[in-house]
């Protein structure tokens, strides 16, 4: 196909650089500047796919981000499951290489299966998966699988995306949204103030708008539009304080004029080109003040069938034949309410598109454009309307009709006029999308139709159309007014600028037909399929509130954000329930103003850098040894080390009891801590722990338990007394900065008083933790300066000496249950420290074991893990710890709550032990436990597991559980329901294993 | 997103600080003499209000001071800074 409708020259394209591409398969050519929509347009394509919820045949309405119903899917590197769904047509810059891809149809686009859909229509009106899919509900999977193949948009990628994202920050005075002639003419105004200013566009180019004006009807300065704007952009080059970025879509405009804005760096770039190139980068810009200057957006007209492709909006119409050169068809029928779609008349009929009927509501207009239409001849319907439209994938026919008087009915004859596009214009909204999303209040301008900004809640001002101001001359003269008072810069700038005369708009939201609303397809919402009479059955069926129809009816609901169907919605809501649109309010704008992609959100922040990965000093001897790793919040820890191909269980069962019996060495470094120093530090302890800690000793340490304030179990760990004033506590892995942070709070905000300082230090040491029987003959010829015997440190106490005369700390303390030191050293000796045990070690057979052997030996003396036996709902003595519960103290966290009526309750759930009938059986961590058997669900849950564990020092299934009135089910038989068994276990104390604690002092 | 002038860094990105509820709820100096429903009061019951609401705010990733903010939940304007201890503006 070539360009059969393409005119000699268009201001935005080059007509010397050919570029080739390809739709559906098919290769094409348009030239550089081309939108892929008018490349398609000027090959005569204007079906480009199908609506989401009948698959009606759509093609191109607008010209720009707004579109709704143009959206392809574009492939990327030649490969299907590398692509980009949903792209506008209208937004794309066609590029050597280009493959886009109609969406939503199947086979192909011309014969779609799931049109029948539009058959059925009448039985899938608004809410129809609420009204037809909820019954019976066993059944919604099976609907789901169809609902969700037929109904939908473009398909995912499969493949991860192969291109790479960017984010910046950036500062500036002024941030110009918008780069027509109000947003030139301000920024130009504001750069002679000497401030750092941002100009932002998403086409292009600056003022491209005022590029497919017409050369004869406007003049300013005696220059056409387009000259002007060129004039204007070179003007703009000239300040070395003005930053310009096109291609840059503002997608939310948060509070404290913060914006996040994208630029699409390559997406117009050949294939060749794009490569090693930053696709899009996502803006964090903080400004001063903001000047909105986002245009406005063409409304359609809502009539029986004004979906079908060749139906388009009359600027778009315009803006394809000045800007790309391209005709949207040979026999054009123009339908308006306001005076700007003779602008597209006069130039259709200029270049030799033939304009077959003017049709306009209004009754007369007192506008120098149509009259300079009835000079040229054209035929002008005056008081009329399309009643519908028919052609399968492209219009062919519009039929006309008058109207009545008072505009409820249509009248008379049909006319019917044979056309090949229909240029349509329903009035002007502004688009006051990042307005309202900054805050700011609307109001209803009763004389063109619109919401117009009113009033703003931050530094910010809307200039030109999205104003509300839509004469050209206005624009420009509020432009420079506004923008020299909100920055404080006095410069005369008179324009002479001369445009015709326009008579006023008249607005019908729902076009009468000689059909019943019901027979008719009277479109609103293009890309969720919302008709008229779906938001006239909404309001039937009861529904008032303007959010609510949305809900029900979708509409505005899809990719364009109600760009297009806002207003027609709002308008017939109005209408119907007789309410003044002001009134009426509208729904929220939210961000993004057009959809950005997942990887300009991400950015760089992908794979190793999506989140910060924390090792130990001693990981890489971990990866040398084969040990596999399990993530502990941000840290990577040894979770086991299986040798050749032993298996997880094998591996864990082999160093747990190594541990037991010979020697076992545990990497404990990300274990938090948290030097304490200061004169009221015991009393400091005192209050954040449960237990007392003003007799403690120097150089003893002391399990706590931190609860918060709701007595709930927070976090536990050992603290050592260094000093007479300084302690080293440690939290677990998980909990080490929201313990800093608790404390810092506390000290800061509740007990200013107390000379206490904290200090993290978790990074600062490595440790090194040596359990077992023989671990104290290893330490002994690991360290110097330390006499091990029991007299001189006994359990729970603390040495300091020296390796290689580095100074250590070495505290003896055990989570293990078995004899065990730690190891406390300067982070970066913790390797050497590590490889001297293992060589010291080597002859009583020292294993090093993970985090998994750890949670097991652990288990096996009942040791609680805070946040496995704990969620924030278990308190201390639910744990049955109430030994380390200080009742003397007068308070701590949490004190006062243990004895509210809730956690004073006796049938809490129980921290317990379970063994099961069958000692191989394993219990799954998480699975529920009841008392009684039902032979189906629903039972009574009483509880669940915490951890379950194959002990190999007990060969036998030991698990950790909470079960409500745990404390008096000791020796009773409870359930453990699976999917294809039922476990029978016997509650027991939850420590398994050397009660007295005899192994501590092997 | 808010700019935050910390009182003692001075002005700042929102993402350099937390958040920590209402302010002004002191910790009862003796919680033991308390019934149930006076401890709950101090321990559950929060304002949700529209309107200027006193907060807490940890500058966090700075210099990990708390201070206490008077803003406008309707429109999150922040009408005062000011430090723990300090007497709410009015």
């Amino acid at each position: 196909m070539s360009n059969n409708f393409r005119l000699e020259s268009g201001e935005g394209i080059n007509q010397t650089e050919k570029i080739s591409f390809k739709f559906n398969g098919k290769t094409l050519f348009g030239y550089k500047g081309d939108s892929l929509a008018s490349a398609l347009l000027a090959n005569g394509i204007h079906l480009i796919g199908r609506s989401f919820k009948y698959h009606r045949p759509r093609g191109i309405l607008s010209s720009g981000s707004e579109e709704p119903n143009a959206l392809v899917q574009i492939i990327k590197d030649k490969d299907k499951a590398k692509t980009d769904p949903n792209v506008r047509a209208t937004q794309i810059e066609i590029y050597e290489g280009l493959e886009a891809q109609s969406q939503n149809c199947w086979p192909n686009v011309k014969f779609d299966i799931g049109e029948i859909n539009s058959i059925f229509s009448s039985i899938l009106p608004a809410g129809f998966y609420y009204k037809t899919f909820m019954w019976p509900s066993k059944l919604w999977r099976k609907y789901e699988y169809f609902i969700r193949k037929s109904a939908g948009l473009g398909k995912s990628p499969t493949e991860k995306d192969p291109d790479k994202y960017d984010h910046k920050y950036y500062h500036c005075d002024v941030l110009i949204v918008g780069g027509g002639p109000a947003g030139i003419t301000a920024a130009l105004m504001a750069a002679k103030s000497g401030n750092k200013i941002l100009l932002v566009d998403e086409k292009p180019e600056f003022g491209e708008n005022l590029l497919s004006s017409s050369k004869e009807n406007i003049k300013i300065n005696d220059l056409s539009p387009a000259e002007w704007i060129k004039v204007k952009r070179k003007e703009l080059l000239n300040f070395k304080n003005i930053k310009t970025l096109n291609r840059t879509t503002v997608s939310a405009y948060h509070n404290y004029n913060y914006l996040i804005m994208m630029q699409n760096l390559t997406d117009h770039l050949s294939e060749n080109e794009k490569k090693g190139k930053i696709r899009q980068r996502l803006w964090k810009v903080r400004a001063k003040k903001v000047i909105l200057a986002t245009g406005s957006i063409e409304r359609p007209l809502v009539f029986d069938g004004n979906d079908r492709p060749g139906i388009m909006l009359s600027s778009a119409v315009k803006k394809y034949l000045n800007f790309y050169g391209v005709k949207c068809g040979n026999k054009i029928v123009i339908f308006t309410n306001n005076d700007s779609a003779y602008e597209t008349a006069i130039e259709l009929h200029n270049k030799n598109s033939k304009v077959q009927a003017i049709v306009d509501i209004r009754e007369e207009s007192s506008g120098d454009l149509p009259k300079k239409c009835n000079e040229l001849g054209l035929k002008i319907y005056w008081k009329h309307t399309i009643v519908s439209s028919s052609g399968h994938t492209k219009v062919k026919n519009v039929s006309v009709m008058k109207l009545s008087k008072d505009n409820s009915v249509v009248i008379g004859k049909k006319i019917n006029i044979k056309c090949d596009s229909v240029a349509m214009s329903g009035g002007w909204t502004p688009a006051v999308h990042l307005f309202t999303q900054s805050g700011g209040k609307l109001d209803f301008n009763n004389q063109n139709f619109c919401f117009y900004p009113k009033k703003t809640t931050q530094k910010q001002i809307s200039i030109g159309s999205c104003n509300g101001t839509f004469k050209l001359a206005d624009i420009i003269n509020e432009s420079n007014q506004k923008t020299s008072e909100f920055i404080n810069q006095n410069v005369e700038n008179k324009n002479k600028i001369s445009e015709p005369k326009e008579g006023d708009l008249e607005n019908i939201w729902l076009l009468p037909s000689n059909k019943a609303l019901g027979k008719t397809k009277s479109f609103i919402d293009f890309q969720n399929d919302v008709t008229a009479k779906d938001i006239k059955l909404a309001l039937r069926e009861g529904y008032k509130s303007i959010e609510h129809v949305k809900r029900y009816t979708t509409t505005g609901m899809a990719t364009d954000q109600g760009k297009i169907a806002n207003m027609h919605a709002l308008g017939i809501v109005a209408e119907t329930t007789n309410t003044k649109m002001g009134d009426l309010g509208t729904t929220t704008f939210r961000p993004p103003y057009t959809p950005l992609t997942f990887g300009a959100i991400v950015g760089r922040n992908v794979n190793q850098f999506f989140d910060i990965t924390r090792r130990t000093p001693i990981h890489s001897w971990h990866k040398k040894n084969n040990a596999k790793f399990e993530d502990v919040g941000q840290w990577k820890r040894a979770w086991y080390y299986p040798i050749d191909n032993e298996s997880m269980f094998d591996a864990v069962q082999r160093e747990s009891k190594a541990a037991r019996t010979k020697a076992g060495i545990l990497d404990a470094s990300t274990l938090g801590k948290i030097d304490i120093q200061g004169s009221d530090t015991s009393e400091f302890l005192n209050r954040v722990y449960t237990n007392a800690w003003n007799k403690l000793a120097i150089g003893k340490c002391r399990y706590g338990l931190m609860l918060n304030d709701d007595g709930m179990v927070y976090d536990d760990g050992v603290t050592t007394r260094l000093n007479e004033n300084h302690y080293i506590m440690t939290t677990t892995t998980g909990g080490a900065a929201t313990v800093m942070s608790k404390l810092e709070d506390f000290l800061q905000t509740e007990w200013p008083e107390l000379k206490v300082y904290l200090t993290s230090v978790t990074d600062h040491f490595a440790t090194v933790s040596v359990c077992g029987p023989h671990s104290k003959k290893i330490l002994e010829k690991v360290t110097e300066n330390i006499d091990y015997s029991d007299q001189n440190f006994p359990h729970m106490s603390f040495k300091e000496g020296s390796i290689n005369k580095i100074k250590c700390r070495v505290m003896r303390i055990s989570f293990t249950g078995e004899l065990s030191y730690e190891i406390n050293i300067q982070a970066n000796y913790g390797q050497s420290v590590w490889e001297k045990c293992m060589n010291a070690g080597k002859e009583y057979g020292i294993t090093p074991y993970g985090t998994e052997a750890m949670h097991l030996l652990r288990a096996e003396k009942g040791f609680i893990i805070a946040g496995q036996e704990t969620d924030g709902t278990v308190t201390p003595i639910d744990l049955q710890m109430d030994w380390i519960v200080s009742k003397k103290k007068y308070d701590f966290i949490g004190k006062r709550s243990l004895y509210r009526s809730d956690t004073a309750r006796e049938d809490r759930k129980h921290y317990v032990g379970l063994l099961t009938k069958d000692p191989n059986e394993i219990l799954e961590e998480g699975a529920q436990i009841v008392a009684e058997v039902k032979n189906r669900p629903p039972m009574d849950m009483i509880g669940h597991i915490t951890s379950s564990y194959y002990s190999p020092n007990l060969n036998k299934s030991i698990a950790l559980a909470v079960v409500k009135n745990g404390k008096k089910l000791k020796g009773k038989k409870l359930f453990v329901p699976m999917a294809n068994k039922t476990i029978e276990v016997t509650v027991s104390d939850p420590v398994f294993l050397d009660k007295e604690g005899t192994r501590l002092n092997a | 997103m808010f700019i935050i002038k910390c009182p003692y860094c001075g002005e700042r990105d929102h993402s350099e600080f937390s958040y920590g509820g209402e302010a002004h709820i002191n910790r009862p100096k003796k919680p033991t003499e308390l019934t149930d429903d006076q401890w709950a009061e101090y321990l559950f019951m929060r304002k949700n209000i529209k309107g200027i609401h006193y907060e807490r705010w940890n500058h966090s990733h700075g210099c990990r001071r708390w201070f206490n903010m008077a803003r406008d939940t309707s429109n999150d304007k922040i009408h005062s800074v000011y430090k723990i201890g300090e007497k709410p503006p009015v």
